[in-house]
């Protein structure tokens, strides 16, 4: 196998979880159709959203898994990323930057690069159910950047 | 932007930019801000220029050090067979203890 080869998570990940005792694989969502819309206007012109996994560091992140919309400003120093999947033995996400990109997008937009970053970021939980991220939280993540006047949205799962 | 380039090619999305790196950092090694900025500029420039659904940019950047978390993550043989059995049983447990508690979402119990 080639030294940089990608890991492939799924294989492992059903691996690991057979090895834990369960007996049914986790089914991964799929779509028949990938939906694409081009950039209609500059990048300059754009307002950028990031949508996140990670919940916010507060009593009620950590306690309540649900759509957060959270404020940008200030950039948080910290998220709650603890029951994520995240490689534990190798790195870390005490730096927020290295998964929550709001502090590299608000250097662009005084670059000039991006027209603005919307005021909220959008924190989704990681759910078993398929059906509570689509009927639920993707519709009120999509709501909230209508209301946010959002042209295009960062998905950066943890 | 992602680590788990198999999982996001199986979902299928517009665009995807891959982060060669363990999972947990897919902006960039962390305090590496020249990386992260980096990365973040061929994200935007990959939703600016992206012509059809499924385009896939790599960032050529890869963790320091050696390989091996490569071979690490959610490794499994017979030195920890009987300790991932076990974890499964508590969090079977926990799961149903939630249940019957009547929380609806229960917590995703990272390992």
């Amino acid at each position: 196998m080639p030294d940089n080869y990608d890991v492939p998570y799924m294989e492992r990940t059903r691996d690991y979880y057979r090895a834990q005792g369960y007996s049914s694989d986790y089914v991964w969502a799929s779509f028949d159709d990938c939906p694409f819309t081009p950039l209609d206007k500059p990048l300059n012109q754009c307002r950028v959203a990031v949508v996140t996994t990670a919940m916010p560091d507060t009593e009620e992140g950590r306690s309540k898994r649900q759509v957060y919309l959270n404020n940008v400003d200030p950039v948080p120093d910290s998220m709650y990323t603890r029951e994520l999947s995240w490689h534990q033995a190798v790195t870390h996400t005490d730096d927020v930057a290295s998964f929550l990109p709001l502090q590299q997008l608000t250097a662009l937009q005084a670059e000039g690069v991006i027209g603005s970053l919307a005021p909220h970021f959008y924190s989704v939980p990681t759910e078993y159910s398929q059906r509570n991220t689509t009927q639920q939280d993707a519709p009120e993540i999509l709501a909230a950047c209508q209301k946010d006047e959002v042209d295009m949205c960062i998905l950066v799962p943890l | 932007m992602g680590s788990a380039i198999d999982i996001i090619e199986h979902c299928r999305v517009p665009r995807y930019l891959h982060a060669d790196l363990p999972l947990g950092n897919p902006c960039g090694v962390p305090f590496d801000r020249p990386m992260q900025m980096q990365f973040a500029r061929r994200a935007l420039d990959l939703i600016a220029n992206a012509t059809a659904p499924e385009t896939v940019t790599r960032n050529p950047e890869t963790w320091p050090g050696d390989n091996s978390w490569r071979d690490d993550y959610a490794r499994v043989d017979d030195s920890n067979r009987a300790e991932l059995m076990a974890r499964g049983e508590a969090r079977r447990k926990q799961q149903a203890d939630a249940k019957n508690a009547g929380i609806k979402r229960a917590q995703m119990i990272s390992d």
